[in-house]
């Protein structure tokens, strides 16, 4: 049988006149709260835009800008941070297109991205073959990203671990996750980054002395696994119970009922809270700069205390607060549009 | 004869001991790393500490506080500057937070666009930026106590100090330029308060739209139908309603909350933290004031979650 084909319901036009009475002023109260927040806008906004253009001292941003962003990187090896990003816009391009044009593609891009990460950080970092960097040298947004995306991806496993453990049906275990993950939830994450710089040596043999990047990067992975943990557990609980007893009554074993059937499934769905918790932990890097790291907050702050720059807070702060803001506002758009995607595929 | 390796509850018991043994074995050998090099440093553990002078001063204080005063006496006024913020911080976010979130969903568009921009630019940038936003750049740039600005209803506005009135004080400028009356504010305290309650509002008003939006178009049009007007059917239909989706929500951030007060020492507020990493400063004592922190932000958190899960039980559905 043949169906008339769909046509789309007629545009309407609207007048702007029409559509402001309907949106602006249809309420007597609704006049009046437009009316006033136009006049806040016009204020605040004027004296914004008056400030940006003739009050503020943009030079700090100008001369320093290289520092905000690489750091105290030797300005040699630039072309190495060239090439890393070069790498990330490589493996960004192929997920763009992968999740764009060739969704058969998606499930490879988390390989993808695993195979990119070491190469990058073997191009900042040094060694095998390359001139070796120290860690004190990563400053600025380089170590921001650095520390965020080493620690997110150091908390993955064991965030995974820690909610198995939590779902197991071993007492001890169980009992012992919970008690990590609820500990760490309890506390502030500049306690826990204390704890990395100031205990951690304490803790460790006299021979074994990690750096200061390492203890932040150590800190924060700690404290991402327990939120990483509730994640997945969330995840876990969303798979169908008749899952676990279909592969059982397949005759797989426990450990394969896990790897096999559960887990997929779950971290499909647990992928933008991942996300979300990478946006978190990204603008949780900040509090290293209380630690005496210099990533991007740390960075604005020596800025800050330079002589000839004292008092340009608002400038520095904001140029600062846009580049997160960009990153941050910029990953939860892209997440967002990832979930739509793989929702339509679901369907 | 069946093979022991079959056995579940071989696996059962095997896999907990094993897992208890390296627990064990790891916690024995941080402890004696500890012991050692405590040992190297000339230290051992211990809280005879906390008697002991503190000789450093507070900024501000609750009780009365003075140099001669114990390690122990500086803490609690730590503590309870802590607990002021944080009380005080979950009022206003909650204030702000509901009605942005109200206003992500009001009839008028400009009002919902104005609170998205909020949302987004505050969600979207670290709260430590905020908070040195707040200080350095808005309440250290307000002019001096000669020439404070006055905003209507009776506030003022300088750097030394912000006044703010109450229903039984109001601030006044005397001839020599001081503030007397009123609530007065440090600057750090403003910042502080000002910088998480507006943070914290950006999650919470997120939270209250996405749990005015779960209650089901057919209250709304029910509530219509018997004649509500639209603030009498907000609180009498949609938000008891609302409120069951959102309380769990808000119990977290109102967890986040708390244990971002810490953020204090960024901008020289005299809280817990703040107190004990200048008492670690001065006695090198890490790991005993660590555990003093860690008892002080789980009691809270666990005080906190209680409460909230009370009041998340008075707010659902009562099945009979």
């Amino acid at each position: 049988m043949n169906n008339p084909p769909q046509l789309p319901p007629p545009k309407l036009k609207v007048s702007p006149w029409i559509w402001a009475k309907k949106n602006l002023f249809n309420t007597w109260y609704n006049s009046i709260l437009t009316v006033f927040f136009f006049g806040l806008i016009y204020q605040l906004g004027g004296g914004l835009l008056h400030w940006v253009v003739t009050l503020a001292d943009w030079q700090v941003v100008g001369v320093n800008w290289r520092l905000f962003l690489v750091g105290r990187y030797p300005s040699k090896l630039y072309w190495r941070v060239g090439m890393a990003k070069g790498v990330i816009a490589g493996a960004g391009a192929f997920s763009f297109w992968a999740i764009r044009w060739r969704p058969r593609f998606i499930p490879w891009l988390p390989l993808a991205w695993i195979l990119a990460f070491p190469v990058i950080l073997w191009l900042i970092g040094g060694g095998y073959g390359l001139r070796q960097v120290p860690t004190q040298l990563w400053t600025g947004l380089l170590l921001t990203l650095l520390t965020a995306i080493v620690s997110i991806v150091l908390s993955f496993p064991a965030g995974v671990l820690l909610a198995l453990g939590r779902q197991s049906s071993l007492p001890v275990l169980r009992w012992l996750c919970i008690f990590y993950i609820e500990i760490v939830r309890g506390l502030p994450l500049i306690g826990i980054l204390f704890m990395a710089q100031v205990m951690l040596p304490l803790f460790l043999p006299v021979e074994v002395r990690l750096d200061r990047v390492m203890r932040a990067i150590a800190g924060l992975s700690l404290f991402s696994a327990a939120y990483m943990a509730e994640n997945v557990r969330g995840g876990l609980q969303s798979v169908p119970r008749g899952q676990i007893e279909a592969a059982k009554a397949l005759g797989l074993a426990t450990p394969w009922v896990i790897l096999l059937i559960v887990l997929p499934q779950a971290l499909r769905a647990v992928i933008p809270a991942i996300v979300g918790q990478f946006i978190g932990l990204f603008k949780d890097t900040s509090l290293l700069a209380l630690v005496g790291l210099v990533e991007l907050t740390g960075m604005a702050r020596a800025i800050l205390a330079q002589p000839e720059f004292i008092g340009d807070y608002a400038e520095v702060y904001i140029f600062v607060g846009l580049i997160y803001w960009i990153f941050c506002y910029g990953m939860s758009f892209a997440s967002r549009r990832l979930e739509r995607k793989l929702a339509v595929g679901k369907s | 004869m069946r093979k022991f390796w079959r056995d579940r509850r071989f696996w059962f018991v095997a896999i907990q001991a094993v897992a208890v043994l390296s627990i064990a074995i790891v916690g024995l050998t941080l402890w004696q790393n500890l012991n050692r090099n405590l040992q190297q440093q000339g230290m051992s553990l211990g809280f005879n500490f906390l008697g002991s002078q503190a000789a450093f001063d507070i900024g501000e204080t609750l009780i009365s506080y003075d140099r001669s005063a114990t390690y122990a006496r500086a803490l609690w006024v730590g503590l309870l500057n802590s607990l002021r913020v944080m009380v005080v911080g979950i009022i206003l976010a909650t204030a702000i937070g509901v009605t942005v979130g109200v206003g992500r969903l009001w009839d008028n568009w400009l009002l919902r666009k104005l609170s998205l921009v909020y949302v987004e630019i505050i969600r979207n940038t670290p709260l430590l930026l905020q908070l040195f936003f707040w200080y350095s750049a808005v309440f250290l740039s307000l002019p001096g106590l000669q020439d404070a600005i006055k905003l209507p209803g009776r506030i003022y506005l300088s750097q030394q100090v912000v006044a703010v009135p109450l229903p039984w004080t109001v601030p006044e400028v005397l001839e020599n330029g001081q503030i007397v009356g009123g609530l007065q504010l440090s600057p750090e305290l403003s910042a502080l308060l000002l910088g998480l309650s507006f943070y914290t509002a950006a999650f919470i008003a997120e939270i209250v739209r996405a749990g005015i939006e779960s209650v089901p178009k057919g209250q709304w049009e029910a509530g219509r139908s018997l004649g509500l007007k639209p603030g009498l059917m907000m609180r009498l239909v949609i938000f008891p309603q609302a409120l069951r989706t959102m309380v769990p929500s808000l119990t977290s951030q109102y967890l986040n909350l708390a244990k971002n007060t810490s953020l204090a020492i960024a901008i020289g507020y005299p809280d817990i933290y703040f107190v004990a990493s200048t008492t670690f400063n001065q006695t090198g004592r890490a790991v005993e004031v660590m555990i003093i922190l860690m008892g002080t932000y789980l009691t809270i958190s666990l005080v906190i979650s209680i409460l909230l899960n009370f009041y998340n039980k008075s707010v659902q559905i009562k099945e009979r």
